[in-house]
């Protein structure tokens, strides 16, 4: 289980990082956290000519609040996400998202950045940028571009991202006032990839949504936010106005099968979330009729 | 129980300074480990040292046309491609067979295939280079062509006249099959009040260990001999076998084993790997390594379990068990797996049926098919979770049908703590076990009532959480009756030589072996305690063939019972030797000495006569001094196997509390208890940690861990993300209680304690999972117990 061969090279700025990736494309990759494209490499499913490593990028990683709006660079570790106060006060769903990602091990390398361009369908941090309306900057030796994260995901490992661009930073907007917010997932264990799960961002004012992003994840070939949201905002929630909604989801989602569960197990826990999530976010325990709804 | 011995005193009197016995010191190779200077196969070099990669079938089933190695062979760091033909030249290929297992069979199997592949995972070329990396470059130049053929993957078609035979030369796809007729268990099921049935699925699992398997071969011309560096439980074993195959003598081969990282039965077999990696070296000339990568684990560690087991009771309105049958199917792979074959845990399943329980009416069939899948063969408990998991669930079957409480139901029939000895219908014989003072040790630790009591509170509220039960018997201590009989040089006995060396300080050899489980802590404990030598005074020497006596190493729970009776009989007699040097050199006589806190002392009053040191360096330097026609004998051998009984039954029981949320069918482990006897307690916490590493690996059986094959034999889930190992964050906190009734056929009294966690940790979530969705008149009876599989149950999805 060893990597083939490869060329390495440090970055020592972001131009030199786009200028790398410019003469090499698709043939290069981006070392971030590594946590994700290591073992790839080791399993040899992926055989890259060039490594181009940006962790000396310091001008990539940190979190900054100004306005209303957080920045946090592509190189910002889970562990710094999720020690953040900022992150904490002002996009509080990802405080609570990051412990879910694997394991202390890993959040410790792993990146913002790594985990958003990998795109994998049953991470929970693509969802949460969905779920908080984020834009992905990303840079190109032509300039830069802003994606929202809606646009951003593509496919199973597929974004906006092309061979020559690099993901730079992503923006949240601070949470506003009455927002809320929920997360869960269910995974066999603690720490691994999701069944199904469910990143969700709320403003409730007098008992009901005035605006509600759910974000599914785990359940199809990227994070899905859910049209059926609509049925759930300005009204009153009640048990058969949920189970509107759910029956909506259920039309709406178009999930997998593997060996964890089928796709019927997975739209069923996506009715569950959604039950549980409007029940959480209402604090409303009556909601919570799980997949009976 | 009284255990009669002839030097009481030593195991009794735990207030001297040196009596280990019965108390939880720590493990004398904690530093060594914690600092990193433990001695691991994986981490070896040696000079000229060839790494070698294994190229293996992505086929289950298929025919080798031909391979070309010849680009392989040109890509720089290669030092060789072997094929099996090839190395065929050096190694004989073998049979797993044992004729006390009548009529199993199997085919020869060669160190790397020649001419077929037989699963996916097979060896078809060794590729040999100066490093790991450039082996892999290479393997992936190999161009084999394979013709496929149609693989033998369903077990339960394994026998039809339509399936292809995979060995044809055995005939058919049959390799071993026992029934078993006690009692009148027809007229047993007619006069029941109820009969219960249910079909009882195992997933196939594995042991995976954290270090996974690996061997340095370093084959010297000069001397023609073989040394071999390998994680291995049985030394002798691996001489044994190494020597037969590549036509040596035994004293041609030593093996040398040091730090193992687990081991849990994988590595008590023999891999076609490990044997090519012997002829490579004899081969090459040089030393080869090979370290299983994690997927090749996988694909090649043995597996286990897998087994559909279609089991009945029969049950008296008053509880009464009249009779078991089971017809139990399972399929290990194409080779039964060398040397202890993969027929053994089939047949324990056989025996162990019903074990804790009254009734004589029992009745079994097994069958073992051969398909193209890995190989499966002993781990950890071999047979045991499936033959508790089947009696328990059962048990509590019987128990719902007539209503009765699944404590009241076991109460009623297990065999009463009086009634020893005794025999199972299947023959076992039992020489002392405490199955009624177990139960009630537990129930008292649970507060079962209090709990019955919270778990219909909470019933009501929506939550839904289970007890469950399980009693089971376990086989420790084998005798020559598990392998020796059969044909297999698989020592049964073991040997410790103790020592004082010239400064008082004792050297212990054994041959027992040490991959965790603390056989270095618990030897030295022994001998500490019979010599009145401090602890880190006494050093263990283990795991070389050249430097320890002969014996069978550390599996099936024998190292302690065995290896520990072997190192007090040998301490014992050093003692002796002790006593009387010293007695010659104070002018007393052995009977008024003994030896306390490393001196001599005199037996009446305790006082000091002489520190050991002293004696040690009049013995060794100065013998001039001692009276005329002393020899002093500071060492000390002694050998020990079990003569009276084939296996020391232990026995125990185990209970799990948890909840189901049956909106999502995902089960949370909440507790976990414990209550075992394995006699003598040598160091308490060595045997809670037994019992807790058991029980997790139990519940991932239970819940997690399944080597999920699609139809056409490939493992799909050959890694460490998508197969699911039980992990510290969904463990429960396992609570362990003891009762001690040692066995009467040893001085030292220990059974084993390895593998009783393992044994019924499955039984005991399986049943409390069925106990939290009995309202919903759901019963499963699968593992792994999946949020899918309960889901579907609930009729949710």
């Amino acid at each position: 289980m060893k990597a083939a061969a490869f060329a390495y090279a440090r970055a020592t700025s972001v131009m030199n990082a786009l200028e790398l990736l410019g003469a090499h494309g698709d043939r290069a990759k981006v070392l971030s956290g590594g946590q994700s494209l290591m073992p790839a490499m080791n399993l040899r499913l992926i055989s890259p000519e060039l490594i181009i490593d940006i962790g000396e990028l310091a001008e990539l990683r940190g979190i900054a609040v100004s306005g209303s709006i957080i920045r946090i660079g592509a190189l910002t570790r889970h562990v710094d996400l999720l020690k953040s106060p900022d992150i904490a006060a002002h996009a509080p769903l990802l405080t609570e998202a990051i412990a879910h990602v694997a394991h202390p091990a890993i959040r410790n390398r792993g990146t913002i950045g790594g985990s958003l361009a990998h795109a994998d369908p049953a991470s929970e941090l693509p969802a949460c940028m969905v779920a908080l309306n984020a834009t992905i900057i990303v840079r190109g030796q032509g300039g830069e571009r802003r994606v929202a994260a809606e646009d951003f995901f593509k496919g199973i490992y597929e974004t906006d991202l092309s061979a020559q661009e690099l993901l730079i930073s992503v923006e949240l907007p601070v949470a506003g006032k009455n927002s809320r917010h929920f997360f869960h997932e269910f995974a066999r264990r603690h720490g691994d990839y999701a069944i199904a799960g469910l990143a969700a961002q709320a403003i409730v004012e007098k008992d009901a949504f005035t605006d509600l992003r759910l974000v599914f994840f785990a359940v199809g070939d990227r994070p899905v936010l859910a049209r059926a949201a609509t049925n759930l905002v300005n009204v009153t929630i009640t048990p058969p106005v949920l189970a509107t909604a759910s029956a909506a989801l259920g039309e709406d989602l178009d999930p997998q099968d593997d060996q964890q569960a089928s796709a019927s197990m997975r739209r069923h826990l996506a009715k569950v979330l959604l039950a549980r999530g409007a029940s959480a976010l209402l604090g409303r325990p009556d909601l919570n009729a799980g997949g009976r709804a | 129980m009284t255990v009669t011995t002839s030097n009481p005193e030593v195991l009794s009197e735990l207030d001297r300074p040196n009596s280990y016995i019965g108390k939880s010191v720590p493990r004398p190779n904690l530093e060594r480990l914690m600092q990193g200077r433990g001695l691991y196969v994986s981490d070896m070099e040696l000079p000229r040292m060839g790494h070698v990669v294994f190229l293996r079938s992505p086929h289950a089933h298929a025919k080798i046309a031909g391979i070309d190695a010849a680009a392989a062979r040109s890509v720089p760091g290669v030092i060789a491609v072997v094929t099996g033909k090839e190395l065929a030249a050096v190694i004989t290929p073998w049979v797993g067979v044992l004729s006390h297992l009548k009529g199993l069979k199997s085919a020869p199997q060669h160190a790397i295939a020649i001419g077929r592949v037989c699963w996916q995972g097979e060896a078809v070329a060794a590729i040999v280079a100066t490093s790991r990396a450039v082996a892999e470059d290479a393997a992936e130049i190999v161009r084999v062509d394979y013709e496929e053929l149609e693989a033998v993957t369903d077990m339960r078609t394994a026998l039809d006249p339509a399936t292809p035979v995979i060995h044809p030369s055995l005939g058919d796809n049959l390799a071993f099959e026992r029934n078993l007729d006690a009692g009148e268990v027809d007229a047993a099921f007619a006069g029941s009040d109820a009969v219960v049935e249910a079909d009882f699925i195992f997933g196939r699992h594995t042991g995976v260990t954290l270090e996974p398997r690996s061997v340095v071969a370093d084959w010297n011309a000069a001397e023609v001999r073989l040394t071999i560096y390998q994680g291995t439980q049985a030394p002798h074993m691996v001489q044994n076998l190494a020597a037969l195959h590549l036509g040596l003598s035994e004293s041609q081969v030593r093996v040398v084993c040091k730090d193992v990282g687990g081991s849990f039965g994988i590595k008590v077999h023999l891999y076609a790997d490990e044997m090519a990696t012997y002829a490579l070296s004899k081969l090459l000339r040089r030393p080869i390594k090979f370290v299983a990568d994690r997927v090749e684990s996988f694909n090649t560690d043995i597996h286990a379990r897998d087994h559909r087991c279609l089991g009945r009771i029969g049950v008296r309105r008053d509880g009464v068990i009249t009779a078991f049958e089971i017809d139990d199917l399972t399929g290990i792979g194409p080779y039964s797996m060398y040397p202890r074959t993969s027929a053994i845990e089939a047949n324990q399943v056989v025996n162990l049926v019903g074990g804790p329980y009254v009734t004589k009416n029992y009745r079994a069939r097994t069958r073992v098919v051969l398909q193209n899948k890995n190989v499966m063969c002993q781990y950890r408990a071999v047979g045991h979770p499936i033959a508790c998991s089947v009696t328990e669930g059962l048990v509590d079957l019987a128990a719902a049908k007539i209503g009765m409480d699944p404590v009241e139901i076991r109460r009623r029939n297990l065999i009463a703590d009086n009634a020893y000895p005794c025999a199972s219908p299947s023959g076992l014989r039992f020489e002392l076990l405490s199955h009624h003072a177990a139960m009630n040790k537990l129930m008292t630790m649970m507060d079962y009532d209090a709990l019955r009591a919270e778990q219909a509170a909470l019933r009501s509220k929506g939550i839904h959480r289970g007890i469950g039960i399980a009693s089971f018997i376990e086989v420790t201590n084998p005798s020559a009756a598990f392998y020796g009989v059969g044909g297999a040089k698989i020592s049964s006995q073991d040997g410790v030589a103790v020592r004082l060396d010239a400064q008082g300080s004792v050297i212990c050899q054994t041959s027992i072996t040490e991959q965790g489980q603390g056989s270095e802590s618990l030897t030295a404990q022994i001998v500490g305690s019979v010599l009145g030598v401090s602890m880190e005074r006494v050093r263990v020497i283990l795991g070389d063939t050249d430097n320890t006596p002969y014996g069978g190493g550390t599996w099936a729970s024998r190292g302690a019972g065995i290896g520990g009776e072997a190192a007090l009989q040998a301490a014992k007699v050093l003692r002796r030797n002790i006593l009387d040097v010293a007695a010659a050199i104070l002018q007393s006589s052995s009977a008024e000495l003994d030896i306390a806190d490393n001196a001599i002392v005199n037996a009446g009053d305790g006082a000091s006569r002489m520190e050991l040191r002293e004696l040690a360096r009049i013995v060794y330097f100065r013998p001039d001094t001692l009276p005329p026609g002393v020899q002093p004998e500071l060492m000390a051998t002694r050998h020990f196997v079990p003569r009276e009984y084939p296996f020391a039954f232990t026995n125990g029981v185990q209970a799990s509390w948890l909840e189901v949320d049956t909106d999502t069918g995902f089960v949370k482990l909440l507790r976990h208890w414990v209550v075992e006897d394995c006699g003598t307690l040598i160091n308490p916490q060595l045997v809670d940690e037994q019992i807790r590493g058991g029980v997790v690996q139990g519940l991932g059986a239970a819940l997690f861990e399944k080597c999920a094959y699609d139809e056409r034999g490939q493992l799909t889930n050959a890694n460490m993300a998508d197969y699911l190992v039980p992990m510290s964050g969904e463990m429960p906190d396992i609570d362990v209680g003891h009762v001690v009734s040692p066995t009467a056929e040893t001085e030292l009294g220990a059974k084993g304690a390895g593998e009783a966690g393992t044994a019924g940790a499955a039984a005991a979530v399986a049943n409390a999972v069925n106990d939290a969705l009995r309202p919903f008149g759901a019963v499963i009876t699968e593992i792994p117990l999946t949020p899918q599989t309960i889901l579907t149950a609930l009729g949710r999805i």
